[in-house]
C-alpha cells in the first residue's frame, strides 16, 4: 500500500514536474535570430515548444504596449529603445542575473548593455546580436559616397534611397558636424540639430527615388540597378555583395551607427523559465555562430565568431577597417520625448515639395 | 406561452448579430473615441480634451493628406465607375448563357488571390526595370527605362484595379434587371444611344451605381497596401498616417482621433452623394 501511495506521488509529481518544464517560449524577434535550426536544436534539447514571431523595434513595442506587456515570453527590441519603453508603457519585467550564465557574454557588452537598459536600478536587458547602419553603395556606378551627405550629390540623382526613420536623421546629423547623441539631454539643442537635418533632408528629397521601408524592399531596388546607393543596415549590403561583388557595405566617413539587440522579459510573460533557457542556449559559442551565419550580423557571444563562415568575415572586415569600428557611434538609450520630436521633423520632410 | 417561445427563438436569432455589432464595432469605438480624447502631458499623464483634434486641423500636413486622400479615393470611383460601366453593360446586356459565366467568372479571378500578391503585381509591371519598362525599350519606343512606379498615377491603377470587382458586380445585378423592351421602346420613339442610356439605362442603374460608388469610395478610403506600396515620396496617404501615429510614434492618442476624422469623413462623403444623386441608403443598399 505504502509503496503504491509513494510510486503514485512519484508519479504525479514527475507529470506535474514534466508539465512544468515544458513551456511554449513565445518569441518576438526580427527576422534570422531564430533560425529553424536552432529551434529544433533547443526543442531537442530542453524539451520547450518556440513560436517565432518577427518584428521590429516599433511593432514590438507596439504590440507589447497593446497588450500591456502579454501575449510573448521573451523579446528583442534594440537596446536604446528599453528604458523609455518602460519608463511610458511598463511593459517589461527585470531580469533576473542568477539565471542567466553570465559568462556566455562578453564582458564588455554585458556591462553596456546593462548600463542603457537600467531603469529605476533594475537591469532590463542582456547582449544578443550587434551591428550597424550605415551606406550600402554600387562601388561601380556611385563610388564617391562615402559619407551620409553624399546621397545628396548629383552623380547619384534619381538613384537614391533612404528610410524615413530616426536613423536617417542621426547619421545626417552627424555628416553635417554635428553630434546629435550628445544633443539627447537637452531639447532645445536637439530640436536645433533637427532643424538643420530638416532642411538638408528637404533640399535632398528630389535626390531619392523612393524611402524605402523594409529590408527586402532596398534589397530588390539595389540588386535591379534603380538604387545605387542607400543608407542601409551592415548585413543588407553583406548579403548583396555575395551576389554581385560591386554592392557592399560601407562605413561612412561619419561613423556607423550602432546598434546592440536585446533579450528582455515582457512583463506578463508566462513562459520565463524557457526563455531563460533560451537566453543560455543561444549565447553558447556554436549556436551563436549559427545565428550570425543567417542574420549575418554578429553577437555578444563569447568566441561566437568563431563559426562563423570565413565569406561574412571576409565582407566584415572590408567594410570596417580598426578606424571604422573605434568610429561607430553606438546608440545611447532614448530619452522619453524624443520621437515626437523627431516625428514632426519626419512628417515635414514627407509633406515638403 | 407560444409568444414567449416565439420571444425567445427572436433573441436567440438577433444574438450573434448583436454580439457582432457590439463586441466587434460598438466596443472598439467606444474605447478609440476614449483614448482620442485623452491627451498626454506627460509621462504616464494623461488629461482629458479635444486637443488631438486640435492638433489636426493646427497642422497642414494632417488636413491636406487628409483631403488629398479624400480627393483622390473619389477619383478613384470615378475613374471604376467610368471603366466598370460598359464592362458591366456588356456583361449584362450583350450577352448570354456561358459567355456570361465565364466574362464574370475572369472578372472575379484577379480576387482569389491576396490584395498584396496583386499589389507586386503591379510593381514588377512598373518598376523600372519591369516588365513595361523593358517592353518599351525592346519595342525602340524609348531610349532609356522609364520609372512608372511611386507616383500618384501608379496609385490609381492600383486601386481601379483593386476595387473594380466591387463596381461591376451591382452594376450587372441592376443592369439585368432592366427589361430590353425598355431599349428598344427607346429606339422605337426616336432614341439615339445617347438619349437612351441617359433617360433609360442610366436611371434604371442608378441604385447599383451609387451601391457601387460607396464600396469602391470606402475601400480607396480606407485602402493601406496599395497607395504605401505603389506611392511613392510625396504620395501620402491618411491610413498610412494612423499607422505611423499608433506604430512608429507611439501616439495612440493622436492616432485616434485620426481614425475617428477618417469615419467622419467617409460618412459625410458617402451622404452628400447620396443627396447629390437624390437616392436613399436603404434604397440603394436594400436591393
Amino acid at each position: 500500500m505504502k509503496i503504491t501511495t509513494l510510486s503514485t506521488v512519484i508519479a504525479v509529481s514527475t507529470l506535474a514536474m514534466s508539465a512544468a518544464q515544458a513551456e511554449t517560449l513565445r518569441l518576438l524577434t526580427w527576422g534570422g535570430y531564430a533560425p529553424e535550426e536552432v529551434i529544433a536544436k533547443f526543442e531537442a534539447e530542453t524539451g520547450h515548444t518556440v513560436e517565432v514571431t518577427t518584428s521590429n523595434n516599433e511593432e514590438m513595442i507596439a504590440k507589447l504596449r497593446a497588450t500591456n506587456g502579454g501575449g510573448f515570453d521573451l523579446a528583442q527590441p534594440s537596446q536604446d529603445r528599453i528604458t523609455s519603453a518602460q519608463e511610458e508603457f511598463g511593459i517589461y519585467k527585470p531580469i533576473d542575473m542568477s539565471k542567466v550564465n553570465a559568462d556566455l557574454f562578453i564582458p564588455s557588452m554585458l556591462a553596456a548593455t546593462a548600463g542603457n537598459t537600467t531603469f529605476d536600478g533594475e537591469v532590463y536587458g542582456l547582449p544578443h546580436v550587434w551591428g550597424t547602419s550605415g551606406l550600402v553603395v554600387n562601388t561601380a556606378e556611385a563610388g564617391d559616397v562615402k559619407d551620409y551627405t553624399d546621397l545628396c550629390g548629383d552623380a547619384v540623382a534619381g538613384k537614391v534611397s533612404y528610410r524615413l526613420k530616426r536613423p536617417t536623421l542621426i547619421g545626417f546629423a552627424y555628416a553635417m558636424g554635428m553630434d546629435p547623441f550628445a544633443a539627447y539631454a537637452d531639447k532645445d539643442a536637439y530640436q536645433g540639430i533637427l532643424d538643420k537635418v530638416e532642411a538638408e533632408l528637404i533640399a535632398c528629397k528630389a535626390n531619392v527615388k523612393t524611402y524605402w521601408g523594409g529590408g527586402d524592399e532596398i534589397k530588390n531596388l539595389l540588386r535591379s540597378g534603380e538604387v545605387v546607393a542607400s543608407m542601409a543596415w551592415d548585413t543588407g549590403g553583406w548579403q548583396l555583395n555575395a551576389d554581385n561583388p560591386d554592392i557592399t557595405f560601407v562605413a561612412p566617413k561619419a561613423g556607423a551607427l550602432g546598434w546592440i539587440d536585446t533579450f528582455v522579459l515582457p512583463a506578463r510573460g508566462r513562459a520565463d523559465e524557457a526563455a531563460y533557457a533560451w537566453i543560455n542556449f543561444v549565447m553558447q559559442p556554436e549556436i551563436a555562430a549559427m545565428i550570425t551565419n543567417t542574420a549575418g550580423n554578429f553577437t555578444a557571444a563569447v568566441d561566437g565568431d568563431a563559426g562563423v563562415s570565413a565569406d561574412l568575415k571576409a565582407r566584415y572586415q572590408a567594410s570596417f577597417d580598426q578606424a571604422a569600428i573605434d568610429n561607430i557611434k553606438w546608440y545611447p538609450p532614448v530619452p522619453a520625448g524624443l520621437e515626437a520630436m523627431e516625428g514632426a521633423t519626419l512628417d515635414r520632410i514627407n509633406a515638403s515639395n | 406561452m407560444r409568444s414567449d417561445h416565439q420571444k425567445l427563438g427572436f433573441y436567440l436569432l438577433i444574438a450573434p448579430l448583436l454580439l457582432w455589432l457590439v463586441l466587434l464595432i460598438l466596443l472598439p469605438h467606444l474605447g478609440l473615441f476614449i483614448v482620442s480624447i485623452s491627451e498626454k502631458v506627460g509621462v504616464r499623464e494623461y488629461e482629458t480634451g479635444f486637443g488631438n483634434y486640435a492638433a489636426f486641423f493646427s497642422e497642414p500636413l494632417y488636413w491636406r493628406t487628409f483631403a488629398r486622400t479624400a480627393i483622390m479615393s473619389i477619383l478613384a470611383t470615378a475613374l471604376t465607375l467610368i471603366l466598370g460601366f460598359p464592362i458591366a453593360y456588356y456583361i449584362a446586356k450583350l450577352t448570354r448563357g456561358r459567355t456570361k459565366t465565364t466574362l464574370f467568372m475572369m472578372c472575379l479571378i484577379p480576387f482569389w488571390v491576396s490584395e498584396l500578391v496583386r499589389t507586386f503585381g503591379w510593381m514588377i509591371l512598373l518598376r523600372e526595370t519591369g516588365v513595361f519598362s523593358q517592353t518599351l525599350q525592346y519595342l525602340g519606343l524609348t531610349a532609356g527605362p522609364i520609372e512608372f512606379l511611386y507616383n500618384d498615377a501608379a496609385i490609381m491603377v492600383g486601386l481601379v484595379y483593386t476595387s473594380i470587382l466591387f463596381m461591376i458586380v451591382p452594376l450587372v445585378t441592376t443592369l439585368d434587371s432592366l427589361d430590353d423592351s425598355l431599349v428598344e421602346a427607346g429606339y422605337d420613339l426616336g432614341g439615339n444611344g445617347y438619349s437612351i442610356l441617359r433617360e433609360i439605362v442610366i436611371p434604371h442603374a442608378m441604385p447599383g451605381i451609387v451601391s457601387g460608388c460607396i464600396v469602391v469610395f470606402m475601400l480607396s478610403l480606407g485602402n493601406y497596401l496599395t497607395p504605401i506600396l505603389l506611392g511613392g515620396k510625396d504620395s501620402l496617404w491618411f491610413t498610412g498616417m494612423i499607422y505611423s501615429q499608433f506604430i512608429t510614434r507611439f501616439n495612440w492618442e493622436l492616432g485616434s482621433a485620426f481614425g475617428f476624422l477618417l469615419l467622419a469623413l467617409s460618412s459625410a462623403v458617402v451622404f452628400i452623394g447620396l443627396k447629390l444623386s437624390r437616392q436613399s441608403l436603404s434604397e440603394t443598399m436594400g436591393r
